[in-house]
């Protein structure tokens, strides 16, 4: 129809007049170029330096340079080192001991935002105060624990004025014990927030039958929230995970240099220059995470969850 | 369990409740202690006692005295490259959110690489991109390699927020707007993103705040110029005085500030809305 058409049509029926004078594209062109941006960025700054990664891991390198070759020798003494096995060892340690933590932390702080808070208001306030320290610096939250924990701090001070103890205990800072802490208080929020998700999406409706059915809250707990709100534990659970296992800054500044996981045998490694055995305990260390989230994600359907 | 506002609680609330405060004590706590000992007096150390007060140590903080790196000019090249990481984020995740309103081919795909993005062990990233940079004769710099780094680290989080904004928007008041004749770009300007704004103001402060605080990503690849959380990581080695809490006093309260402007800005299109009558207001 022709613009001087429509404006004779919508002088007799006072409708709008509808300016589509183009076709529109196709929904997918269009979903291409939307995403187009995010895809570059991941391109550029993701997927083409690993793939560097993964080609320099079997070149050969010198002194000061790498070389282009076909080798597996990095590979080799990945695995041939005894170290390797030491450094997985204290780093699935370390993820273990703060994966049951977190869950058991977030879970309930969850379920008590979700469940026990009654008004919108305060659940809101409540979650705010959980978050707000995820939006300040985890440099600063690392340090902050090392006037608490010291020899002088204030954990150790309480210790003494009870009497209990004759010396400061020196197993607080500059131990597994600082780490594991500082681990639970950065990482938290990144289980919390995926469970409150889950769990505010749980009908209410189920809850109530299942109360006027004479179950008691361990029952619901255990046969109604759990089940489904699993998804958001799934995604917290490969959050805190993955950060603690690719974690170097925090195991190096609460345990004082004394510990190492993973990813400081290669930070070593790259400071020394040795580019392709880093790169190929790089590689290593990628696939026993991605293994490690494929396994979790498989029991769930993590896209469905967020995209709902 | 939860019961009707009115009814008597179970005991399990206060026990919960004891519990959920024990937890945002653990929280505060050593940001508190801190904030306290950052106005340590000039004779005192890093712990307590407190020996008297002063604010000797922002004022070294400010003339860059005693031992410490240039950290005003750190601060002012963290705040433009969170200002810019916080744009990109949203533009980029907005954008990418409306894509994901369909299944195109290779959505799965995209989806998959930003959560692969996201649980990178943040110093690969670096790596590979201080390698790619190495490899190809280019010079890594704050906002080349760096910006990309840490944009590695704030959309796969921006995405997931956007997910959830655009998850909840009703799609009947797009339907209406195309019914009355506008185009899919009035759509979008018009419709779509008065509505999911506080969502999108959301993104944008993941956007700012994930940057602002980055440093595993962006240590090998910000080039000479340190960004502050670098600045803060190579003093925390070498400083032996307060001047260091000073210092994260200071960026905690800037983080605070850029907290609370996007919350009240997004309180205040909430109330707007609310006593307009109207979900959406333009």
């Amino acid at each position: 129809m022709s613009l001087a058409a429509r404006l004779e049509q919508t002088a007799k029926t006072g409708a709008p007049i509808a300016f589509r004078t183009k076709r529109p594209w196709p929904g997918a062109i269009v979903s291409w170029l939307q995403a187009a941006p995010l895809a570059l960025v991941l391109l550029l700054m993701f997927v083409a330096p690993l793939a560097f990664v993964v080609v320099v891991s079997f070149f050969d390198y010198g002194r000061v340079d790498i070389y282009p070759a076909f080798m597996l020798d990095n590979y080799v003494e990945v695995f041939t080192s005894e170290v390797t096995g030491r450094l997985y060892l204290k780093t699935l340690e370390y993820a273990a001991l703060v994966e049951a933590i977190t869950l058991v932390l977030g879970f309930f702080v969850a379920y008590y935002l979700t469940f026990h808070v009654r008004t919108l208001r305060w659940r809101i306030v409540l979650l705010l105060a959980c978050s707000i320290p995820f939006f300040t610096s985890n440099v600063i939250r690392m340090i902050s624990w090392i006037p608490f924990l010291g020899r002088e701090g204030i954990l150790n001070d309480a210790v003494m004025a009870t009497h209990l103890v004759s010396q400061p205990l020196d197993f607080l800072l500059f131990s597994d014990f600082a780490v594991v802490v500082a681990y639970v208080h950065i990482f938290t929020l990144m289980m919390v927030a995926p469970v409150v998700n889950s769990m505010a999406k749980i009908d209410r409706g189920l809850i109530a039958a299942a109360r006027d059915a004479g179950a008691t809250e361990g029952q619901i707990v255990r046969d109604i929230i759990i089940p489904l709100s699993k998804t958001g534990i799934a995604l917290g659970s490969v959050l805190v995970l993955t950060q603690v296992m690719g974690d170097y800054y925090i195991v190096r500044m609460l345990s004082g240099g004394k510990s190492a996981g993973v990813v400081t045998g290669i930070a070593t490694q790259l400071n020394a220059f040795e580019y392709p055995p880093a790169a190929a305990s790089s590689v290593v260390l990628l696939i026993v995470v991605i293994t490690l989230v494929v396994g979790i994600f498989s029991l769930v359907d993590v896209r469905k969850e967020l995209a709902a | 369990m939860m019961t009707e506002v009115g009814q008597p609680r179970p005991k399990s609330f206060y026990v919960l409740g004891f519990f959920f405060l024990l937890f945002l004590a653990f929280l505060y706590g050593p940001m508190i202690v801190i904030f306290i000992l950052s106005f340590q007096g000039p004779d005192g150390g890093m712990s307590f006692p407190m020996v008297g007060r002063s604010t000797l140590w922002f004022q070294q903080l400010l003339s860059g005295t005693g031992r410490i790196g240039d950290i005003p000019s750190a601060f002012v090249r963290s705040l433009e490259m969170a200002l810019v990481a916080a744009a990109l984020t949203a533009a980029i995740c907005v954008s990418a959110g409306m894509a994901f309103r369909r299944r195109f081919r290779g959505s799965g795909l995209l989806f998959y690489t930003a959560v692969s993005s996201l649980v990178m062990p943040s110093l690969f990233v670096g790596f590979g991109i201080a390698l790619g940079f190495k490899e190809l004769g280019w010079k890594t710099s704050l906002f080349t390699s760096g910006l990309g780094a840490q944009l590695t680290w704030t959309l796969p989080f921006g995405l997931m927020i956007t997910f959830a904004t655009i998850g909840r928007f009703d799609r009947r008041y797009e339907e209406a707007a195309t019914d009355l004749g506008a185009s899919s770009w009035q759509r979008f300007r018009d419709v779509i993103l008065p509505i999911i704004l506080p969502g999108v103001i959301g993104v944008a402060l993941f956007g700012f705040t994930l940057s602002y605080d980055e440093f595993a990503r962006s240590s090998l690849t910000v080039g000479t110029a340190n960004t502050l959380p670098l600045e803060i990581w190579a003093m925390t080695t070498a400083a032996t005085s307060p001047v260091l809490f000073a210092l994260g006093t200071v960026t905690t309260v800037v983080s605070f500030c850029v907290l609370t402007a996007a919350l009240v800005t997004i309180g205040v299109i909430m109330r707007r809305r609310a006593g307009s009558g109207r979900p959406a207001t333009s």
